[in-house]
C-alpha cells in the first residue's frame, strides 16, 4: 500500500498542460519550409534521392501527403528545403498539401483547417472515432493510441475511439489500403451513419506512401469516398493529429 | 558437405551453397533440427524456370548457420517435412502459396497471407477448423478489432467458456514489402523500406537490413556506429516492452500500472527522438552508416534519464507484481510448456519466459554485442506472469547494457561511402529484436542488385505460440495473453 502511494506521487501529473501551443521535442521534423532560390545544384538529384516521390519542380514543391518526413532532402537541399518543428501540417483539402516557397507556416497553420460551423455544432462536444487499419505498419496506429494516453489525453476534449463502428461518429483510416483488408474497411465504414467525418492518417492512407507501386493494394475504392480531413507524417505525432482534429472541431 | 557453413552476416557466393536432391534435403533437415539445430528460414527463390528452396539452420552453440538448397518446379510434390519438424508448418505452406510446390502430408495446407471468402467474397473459402457438438460454439473475431491495432481474424471454437482450440488467420496486412524491395532497388528507398516492415520495431528492421547490405557491399561501419545502432535497439526494446507492462495492466483493469508504465514509456520514445527526430527510431539508420551521432550533451542526459527511468521502473513494477489480484490473472494463464515452445520454434522474451535459452545477442551477436557479453535470462512457468515479468527484468537489463555501451561512445566515422554488392550472393543477418530473433537474407543477382529478400518477423515463429497458449484457457483470459505476445501482423503478413 505504501509502494503505490509512493508510486503515484512519483508518476505525479503527466498530462500535457496546453495542449494547442505544446511542441514536440526539438529534432522533430514537421512542416517542410521552401526556400527555392537557395538551392544550387541539379534539381533531378533531389526529386530522384526522395525516397516517397513527394518533390517535384517548377515550382519546387514538396507533397506532404506523399513525404514521409524523413530529412534526406533537407541533408542535400543547402537550405532550400528545411523541416521546422510545427505540428499543425493537416488540411481539409488534399491539394493543400503541396508546399510551395509561397507557402509559409503561420498561414498554411490558420488555413488549412478550418471549421465548419456545422461540424462544430454536431461534433464540438463529443466525437467518437473508429479506426480501422488496412496494411498499415503499427506506427500510425500506435501514435494515434498514444493520443489517448495520460500524456495526450485526447479524451479531455470529448474526443475517443471505440470499439464498435456503430457506436462512432467518423472513421479514422491508416496503412496504404491493402487489397485483402478492403471489404473489411468498406464494411466498417458503411456501418458509420450519415453524417460523418472521415480521417486519412499517415503517408500511406494518403497517398500509398512508400507502398504506393504495390500490386498488393486498393486505392479505388478512395474514389467514391470523400475524405475530410488529411493528417501527414510517416507516422505523424500525436500532436500533429491532435491539434488537426481540434482545429476541424472549432475548439480552441 | 552437404551444407555451407556461414556466421551471422557472413556472405557466401551462391555457387558455394549445396544444391541436394530434395529426399536428401528433406532428410538431412529434419536430421538437424532433431539433433538440436533450429530452423531460421526455409524459402524459395524462383531461378528463371526453377524454384531454388533455401533452408537456414542455427547452431545456437556454436554460433552457425548452415544453409543448403533443393531444386524444384513449380507444382512439384515433395514429402512434407512438417509432419516430422513442426517448426517448418509456416514456411512450407508459404513455399505452397508463392510457388505451388506442394508438400505432400502437410496437415494444416491453407492459404497464408490470401484473402479469403466470408470477408472478401471473390475469394475462395477457407477451412477453418470446426468443432461440433452440443453446448459447442464458435467465436469470430476481427479482421477489426475493439482497439486501435492492426487487422486479423481469430477463431475460437468453445464450450461453454473454455477455448478448445483458436485459429489465427493473418494476411490483411500483406502489402508485398518483399517484391518492393526488388522493384526498386534505390538504396534510400529500401532502407526507408524496411523500417516500415513492421512500425513497433524501426530499429530492429533496418538495423537487420542495413548490416546484411553493408556485409554484401564488403562495407565495415565504425565502432561508433555499431554503438549508436545497439544504443537505439536496447531502447526500442525498453519502451516497447514498458508499453507491453501498460497494456497487459489495462487489459486486466489495473489503471495505475495502465498509467505508470505509458508515462514511462513516452518519456523513453522522446529520448529516442531527441536523438533521430522520430519517436520509433526512423532516420536513424542508414546503409553505411547511421544519420544522426549521440553529443556528449545527450550522453549526460540519456544516462540521466536512464538511471531515473531504472529507479521508476522498478517501484512500478514491484507495485504490480506484488498485487494479488494483478497476479490472480497472470499466474498459471496461458501456459506454453517449454517442450512445445521449442518444438514450434518459439524465439525471443516469449521463448525465454519458457525456458528457452534463446537469444541472437549473445547466440550469433553482431555488432557491439561481439564486444560485450550478454546475459540469457530465462524463466521457466512459461504462463502470461512470466512472459510479463521477463519484460520487466529485460528493461532493467537493457538500461545497464546502454549505461555501459555510452561509457564507450569512441570516435569513428557515421557514414561510409556506398559500393557495389556482390554478385550472386547470398548473406543471413540475425538480430534480437524486442520481440526475438529477426531474420533478413539476402540474395543478389548476376548485375550485383538485390534479387530476392526473406524478411522474417519473430511474429512469424510465435503467432503458434499464441494458439497454444490459449488451449483449455478461458475465453475472456485471450487479451491478456495476446498481450503477453503482443505480436506483429504486419510483420506477418509483409
Amino acid at each position: 500500500m505504501l509502494d503505490l502511494i509512493k508510486l503515484i506521487r512519483q508518476h505525479g501529473y503527466q498530462a500535457i498542460r496546453d495542449i494547442r501551443s505544446a511542441k514536440p521535442v526539438n529534432k522533430h521534423r514537421g512542416f517542410p519550409v521552401i526556400n527555392e532560390a537557395k538551392y544550387a545544384g541539379n534539381w533531378q538529384d533531389i526529386i530522384e534521392l526522395c525516397p516517397a516521390n513527394a518533390i517535384t519542380k517548377n515550382p519546387l514543391t514538396v507533397d506532404m501527403g506523399k513525404c514521409i518526413f524523413c530529412g534526406e532532402c533537407e541533408k542535400i537541399s543547402s537550405g532550400a528545403i528545411k523541416f521546422i518543428n510545427e505540428v499543425k501540417l493537416s488540411a481539409v483539402n488534399r491539394e493543400e498539401l503541396f508546399i510551395t516557397s509561397e507557402i509559409d507556416y503561420i498561414k498554411y497553420s490558420v488555413a488549412a483547417v478550418k471549421s465548419q460551423k456545422e461540424i462544430h455544432k454536431l461534433f464540438g462536444r463529443s466525437l467518437k472515432l473508429r479506426q480501422v487499419s488496412a496494411g498499415g505498419c503499427n506506427g500510425c496506429e500506435m501514435e494515434l493510441a498514444a493520443c489517448s494516453n495520460v500524456n495526450f489525453d485526447i479524451g479531455r476534449f470529448g474526443i475517443e475511439f471505440t470499439a464498435s463502428p456503430r457506436h462512432a461518429d467518423g472513421i479514422v483510416f491508416t496503412g496504404p489500403f491493402s487489397k485483402n483488408m478492403v471489404p473489411a474497411l468498406l464494411d466498417a465504414y458503411k456501418s458509420i451513419s450519415d453524417p460523418k467525418i472521415i480521417i486519412a492518417v499517415g503517408a500511406c492512407a494518403i497517398s500509398g506512401g512508400l507502398f504506393a507501386e504495390s500490386e498488393q493494394l486498393n486505392r479505388e475504392i478512395l474514389e467514391g469516398i470523400k475524405i475530410d480531413l488529411f493528417v501527414p507524417g510517416c507516422p505523424p505525432h500525436p500532436l500533429v493529429f491532435i491539434n488537426a482534429v481540434l482545429d476541424l472541431l472549432g475548439i480552441k | 558437405m552437404n551444407c555451407i557453413e556461414l556466421k551471422n552476416l557472413q556472405s557466401t557466393k551462391l555457387l558455394e551453397i549445396p544444391s541436394l536432391k530434395v529426399n536428401d534435403f528433406r532428410d538431412d533437415l529434419i536430421k538437424k533440427i532433431k539433433g538440436g539445430n533450429r530452423l531460421v528460414q526455409l524459402f524459395g527463390d524462383k531461378n528463371s524456370e526453377r524454384i531454388v528452396i533455401y533452408a537456414i539452420t542455427a547452431d545456437d552453440n556454436v554460433a552457425q548457420l548452415s544453409i543448403n538448397s533443393t531444386q524444384l518446379m513449380p507444382n512439384d510434390v515433395y514429402q512434407s517435412i512438417t509432419p516430422e519438424i513442426p517448426s517448418a508448418h509456416l514456411f512450407e505452406r508459404e513455399i505452397y502459396e508463392q510457388y505451388g510446390i506442394k508438400p505432400e502430408g502437410h496437415p494444416w495446407l491453407k492459404p497464408l497471407r490470401k484473402g479469403i471468402a466470408g470477408i472478401d467474397n471473390t475469394e475462395t473459402p477457407y477451412d477453418f477448423f470446426s468443432m461440433s457438438g452440443d453446448e459447442i460454439h464458435e467465436v469470430g473475431v476481427g479482421p477489426i478489432h475493439a482497439g486501435i491495432i492492426e487487422p486479423g481474424y481469430f477463431r475460437f471454437s468453445c464450450h461453454g467458456e473454455k477455448v478448445y482450440y483458436l485459429e489465427i488467420k493473418l494476411g490483411f496486412q500483406h502489402r508485398g514489402v518483399e517484391e518492393l524491395f526488388i522493384k526498386n532497388n534505390s538504396p534510400i528507398y529500401i532502407e526507408k523500406l524496411s523500417e516500415s516492415i513492421a512500425g513497433d520495431t524501426v530499429i530492429g528492421h533496418s538495423g537487420t537490413f542495413v548490416s546484411a547490405f553493408e556485409s554484401l557491399a564488403g562495407i565495415s561501419v565504425s565502432y561508433r556506429v555499431k554503438l549508436i545502432r545497439a544504443i537505439a535497439l536496447e531502447l526500442e526494446r525498453i519502451a516497447v516492452h514498458l508499453g507491453d507492462l501498460s497494456a497487459l495492466s489495462t487489459d486486466i483493469a489495473y489503471l495505475t500500472g495502465n498509467a505508470v508504465f505509458s508515462a514511462l514509456r513516452t518519456k523513453v520514445i522522446n529520448t529516442t527522438m531527441a536523438i533521430c527526430g522520430n519517436r520509433f527510431g526512423r532516420g536513424l539508420n542508414k546503409i553505411g552508416g547511421v544519420n544522426f551521432d549521440i553529443t556528449l550533451e545527450q550522453t549526460n542526459g540519456l544516462l540521466m534519464m536512464l538511471n531515473k527511468l531504472d529507479d521508476e521502473t522498478a517501484l512500478a513494477s514491484e507495485v504490480l507484481f506484488s498485487s494479488a489480484s494483478v497476479l490472480e490473472r497472470f499466474e498459471k494463464t496461458g501456459i506454453v510448456e517449454s517442450e512445445v515452445a521449442q518444438e514450434i520454434g518459439m524465439v525471443g522474451p516469449a521463448a525465454r519466459a519458457s525456458g528457452i535459452s534463446i537469444d541472437i545477442r549473445s547466440d550469433h551477436p553482431s555488432g557491439v554485442y561481439e564486444y560485450y557479453p550478454h546475459y540469457k535470462l530465462t524463466l521457466n512457468s512459461g504462463d502470461v506472469f512470466a512472459r510479463a515479468y521477463i519484460r520487466f527484468v529485460e528493461i532493467r537489463q537493457s538500461i545497464r547494457i546502454i549505461k555501459e555501451q555510452l561509457k564507450n561512445l569512441s570516435g569513428g566515422v557515421l557514414k561510409q561511402e556506398l559500393t557495389e554488392l556482390k554478385k550472386e550472393s547470398l548473406v543471413v543477418s540475425l538480430t534480437e529484436g524486442w520481440r526475438g530473433e529477426i531474420a533478413h537474407t539476402i540474395i543478389t543477382g548476376k548485375e550485383g542488385k538485390i534479387k530476392r529478400i526473406k524478411i522474417k518477423d519473430p511474429s512469424f515463429n510465435n503467432w503458434f505460440g499464441l494458439s497454444i497458449a490459449m488451449r483449455d484457457e478461458a475465453i475472456s483470459d485471450f487479451p491478456i495473453c495476446n498481450k503477453s505476445f503482443n505480436l506483429s501482423y504486419c510483420g506477418f503478413d509483409l
